[in-house]
């Protein structure tokens, strides 16, 4: 069926069919900068397997004008260099859509689609002239298709180039032949095709101050900023690229200038067990340590993370959450690890959790979270997914404020316990639920004290006692209280128009949500909305909810775990609280945001039959 | 309960060390261990050997797991922050805390439950990381608080109080230390105090992963005939091969003993290792050497105790990992936080 080619300016996705392993990632990425640099803003995604060379990847880039960073669905433009995907990567093209490939062997009609614009180039037989080292073709392949598409898309090449600068400072011999492949696609493709095609780039200003990076890289950043010491890790994707980056921003921000030595300690742990464990143990002895991890590290850590929130020992947990349960879909994106963090471990817990929209957030809240670990002594986790961890996000650039003084929190020094200051280490002095601890070492005879798992009364002497263990969990849910007012608000963005609706939402669904909004009015439909950035929930959760007849709860996991802790955290009645839940891994885009609460507004709006029958 | 205040008060006559400190400050509460339990003749050890060393009792973090063995740091060092883990963690937060504050002495207490089975993976970790630590094992065979069960280290073929027969292999955590680079590696017996004192002192001294395991009957559950950590058991077949004097300071030393049966070991820091040689063969700074003394005599059913292996250039954890002198704890703002200018550079670098 004959459709009429896709024409768009500087709003398309193009997605690149790879095979692992064959150096495609960086010319793909290359591609991606290099829109970025003519103004346009894009977001890529790496959809890859867990596998290290041969099987399927894709590298998907959104281009928008205007601006929408989330997932859109659907490939106007499908770069398909990987025979073993070809069907379903010519199916996934919008119809009016463009295929490029390699035409170097025939392929029979009925591998292509009519409604489709085919371009052909014939990128191993211009590589094979070329190079005769097999690597080389391989890495060079990718480079040709790429000048193919500079001249296919009207791309400005002088801004891929620059590009090739910059990433082979230090190695220049380099430059001249990825310049040479570069034009070696281009010229083919202007001497030979129509350029440029009905998607193309028209350079812009819409990027603006805005940098360009992983959540994984800014959140790591953000613990070198917040003061941490210490990192204990275990190799699991999508978290290990953050340990990564600590060790990366370390070597470079935090290496003593005058003794060469090293201002922090990362240890690569046997297990997450062992990880959590020297975390705690850091944090006891007055460090800031961390661990990043996914949720199967997290299932692994439950027994010692009760132990920090009842020991209220200060840690933080980096969680770049992944499909579950079990292995689950290890590449792919969940928000599934809220509840099982809310209320990790046995026994009465439950746990602060921070949701960063982006990688800005990752780096905010990254700093923030040892700030609230230690001022809360209790353990903070920061659930990034692989959506924000490990893809690269256009954000706004990061800020820091040279008067900011890491908080400490309730510390009694030497020179308290001298002038004769009441240390119980488990006695709430004020009101707020935290007690003052002491680091130990600090002093001769006074101020010691023994950390244990097992109930303890005020002053930590061991109890099996109902009454002082009561009295202890009591104050663990005052501190929790405090807790509500110390961590990130809720941000509120209210419709134009009065709504009776509203909708709340968190973390990587957010870029999403923003383009889905606009979709929605245009549909007619208003809606409050909400973007809950942390748990526990500040008191304008419930006050938001209660100012609508229904909330969408906008996640995703099947069985919407946020809108649950909600529901059990505000006493809400379910009812009122409409999952809208997106869950087979793949980030969610704004078209299903806007599809499903539109279609639910649709039904509510359905006439009564009493109503039509009268 | 496991905390019991102990009366403050003491003879004014009683021994002081070279900080004016006695016994009685390097004491904890009260145990709450059976009657006649080797881990208390352990612990009296570790506050004879704190005490002689004339540590301040608060320089000291004592870090355990679970279990009875776990449960001793309560009944030393009251003056030391102290840590009841998890279950068979002790080695990991241990190793935190030491990467936190590399000034304090780390006193690690475990059993042979806790080291040999749940935790025998964190156990082996923290030796082969080289973590400066005083690893004690109270070594007793025997799940006690739970009442009795095998514990990994139980011999094969020992008996259970209630007539089981153990059908699986031991674990030897000094062959295991010593296979994985424990630096110090020692065997003693609670019931020989002598011994013992000296090779905690020595542990402590040293700047490297010191393992000791020491064998600790249970009287309520291991102390009967068939069983092999028994006090009689353990007396009858105890293969000693040397005993240790530990000399700290600059002091001239003078042996009186006969050539050939003292040798005298400069650690790195300058203290030195006093060695009556039991066994005039045995050389403690072959670690392979030591490994198949350790097999072959405990083929012939005998328990070797003494100072088994010693490096006296050790490695640790903070040397590997290079990190500052100062405590991970007490580095400022100013020394952690790289500031908004090197903030602004990160952000060019990413446009």
């Amino acid at each position: 069926m004959p459709a009429s080619p896709i024409c768009s300016v500087n709003d398309f996705v193009v997605r690149f069919a790879n095979v692992n392993g064959s150096g495609s990632a960086s010319a793909n990425e290359l591609f991606a900068r290099a829109v970025l640099r003519m103004g346009i803003p894009v977001s890529p995604r790496n959809i890859f397997p867990s596998n290290i060379q041969g099987l399927p990847t894709w590298y998907e880039v959104r281009i928008s004008g205007d601006g929408h960073l989330g997932a859109r669905g659907g490939v106007d433009l499908m770069v398909a260099m990987n025979p073993q995907t070809w069907d379903k990567d010519v199916t996934s093209i919008e119809p009016g859509g463009y295929l490029l490939y390699d035409s170097t062997k025939p392929l029979p009609t009925s591998k292509f689609r009519e409604d489709i614009t085919v371009i052909g180039v014939p990128l191993t037989a211009i590589c094979n002239k070329e190079y005769s080292e097999p690597r080389q073709r391989q890495l060079f392949k990718n480079i040709i298709y790429l000048g193919a598409l500079s001249a296919l898309l009207d791309m400005d090449v002088a801004e891929i180039e620059k590009l090739f600068g910059e990433q082979f400072r230090g190695k220049e011999k380099l430059i001249p032949p990825n310049v040479n492949a570069l034009k070696l696609g281009r010229d083919w493709a202007l001497q030979n095709l129509k350029c440029p095609i009905g998607i193309r780039l028209k350079r812009s200003d819409a990027v603006g101050d805005r940098i360009f990076l992983e959540g994984n890289s800014a959140a790591a950043l953000g613990a070198v900023y917040g003061g941490a010491t210490v990192c204990a890790w275990y190799p699991i994707t999508p978290s290990s690229s953050l340990a990564d980056a600590f060790t990366r921003h370390c070597n470079r921000l935090r290496v003593d200038a005058e003794s060469k030595q090293n201002k922090f300690a990362i240890v690569q742990a046997e297990d997450e067990l062992a990880s959590i464990g020297v975390v705690i143990g850091a944090g006891w002895n007055g460090a800031r340590a961390f661990t990043a991890t996914s949720g199967p590290g997290i299932s692994l850590m439950q027994e010692f993370i009760g132990l920090a929130y009842f020991a209220e020992i200060p840690a933080v947990i980096f969680d770049v959450q992944r499909a579950g349960p079990s292995t689950g879909m290890p590449t792919r994106t969940q928000q599934c690890d809220v509840i099982t963090c809310a209320y990790a471990s046995h026994g009465d817990t439950k746990h602060v959790l921070l949701f960063p929209e982006n990688p800005t957030e990752c780096f905010e809240f990254g700093a923030h979270a040892f700030d609230l670990a230690d001022r809360l002594q209790t353990p903070v986790f920061v659930l990034l997914d692989l959506e924000i961890g490990m893809n690269h996000h256009l954000c706004r650039p990061l800020k820091w404020d040279d008067s900011r003084r890491m908080d400490r929190g309730k510390v009694m020094t030497a020179a308290d316990l001298d002038a004769g200051k009441d240390f119980g280490r488990y006695l709430d002095v004020d009101g707020d639920g935290i007690p003052f601890r002491t680091y130990p070492g600090t002093h001769p005879t006074r101020g010691s004290f023994f950390t244990r798992g097992t109930s303890r009364d005020r002053y930590a002497r061991y109890t099996e006692e109902g009454a002082p263990y009561a009295d202890n969990m009591q104050r663990l849910l005052r501190k929790f209280e405090t807790a509500k007012d110390l961590v990130p608000r809720p941000l509120q963005a209210n419709s134009g128009k009065p709504t009776k609706y509203g909708v709340i939402y968190y973390g990587s669904t957010s870029p999403a949500m923003d383009e889905a909004i606009h979709m929605i009015e245009a549909a007619g439909h208003n809606l409050d909305r909400l973007r809950i950035r942390a748990f526990p929930f500040h008191s304008s959760v419930a006050s938001f909810i209660a100012d609508h007849d229904f909330v969408y709860v906008v996640e995703q996991n099947r069985d919407a775990q946020l809108r649950s802790l909600i529901v059990n955290e505000c006493s809400i009645d379910p009812v009122r609280l409409v999952p809208i839940l997106h869950y087979d891994g793949t980030p969610i885009t704004a078209r299903f945001i806007a599809r499903a609460i539109g279609d639910h507004i649709d039904t509510l709006k359905v006439t009564p039959l009493r109503k039509l029958v009268s | 309960m496991t905390y019991l205040a102990k009366p403050k008060f003491h003879h004014p006559g009683l021994p002081k060390n070279a900080l004016g400190y006695t016994h009685r400050d390097y004491e904890g509460s009260i145990s709450t261990l059976c009657a006649g339990c080797g881990h208390d003749s352990i612990t009296a050890a570790i506050i004879e050997a704190c005490f002689e060393l004339s540590i301040e009792p608060h320089k000291v973090a004592k870090i355990s797991g679970i279990g009875c063995s776990s449960k001793t740091p309560t009944y030393f060092l009251g003056n030391s922050h102290g840590f009841n883990s998890v279950h068979g963690r002790m080695p990991s937060v241990l190793t935190g805390a030491n990467l936190a504050n590399r000034d304090l002495i780390y006193l690690g207490v475990s059993g042979d439950g806790d080291s040999a089975s749940i935790g025998f993976g964190q156990f082996a970790h923290a030796i082969r990381r080289g973590v400066n630590m005083v690893y004690i094992v109270e070594n007793n065979g025997v799940y006690g608080l739970t009442k009795g069960q095998f514990s990994a280290t139980a011999d094969r073929g020992s008996k259970s109080k209630r007539g089981l027969v153990n059908s699986d292999s031991a674990i030897d955590l000094v062959g295991i230390a010593l296979q994985l680079g424990a630096t110090y590696v020692a065997r003693s017996f609670s019931g020989d105090k002598d011994q013992l004192v000296p090779l905690i002192k020595g542990a402590i001294e040293h700047e490297g992963a010191a393992f000791i395991d020491v064998i600790s009957p249970c009287v309520a559950f291991n102390n009967h005939a068939g069983s092999t950590k028994s006090f009689d058991y353990v007396r009858e077949h105890n293969e000693a091969v040397n005993r240790l004097d530990v000399i700290t300071g600059r002091a001239p030393i003078k042996v009186d003993y006969a050539p050939g049966s003292v040798q005298v070991v400069e650690q790195h820091d300058g203290t030195k290792l006093l060695l009556r040689k039991l066994n005039a063969d045995y050389d403690v700074s072959d670690r392979l050497a030591a490994m198949t003394f350790m097999q072959s005599h405990a083929a012939k059913g005998q328990i070797v105790t003494g100072l088994i292996y010693l490096d006296r250039e050790p490695e640790d954890l903070h040397g590997n990992l290079n990190t500052v002198t100062a405590p991970l704890n007490a580095l400022t703002d100013a020394d952690l936080c790289p500031g908004s200018a090197a903030l602004e550079k990160i952000n060019a670098s990413l446009r």
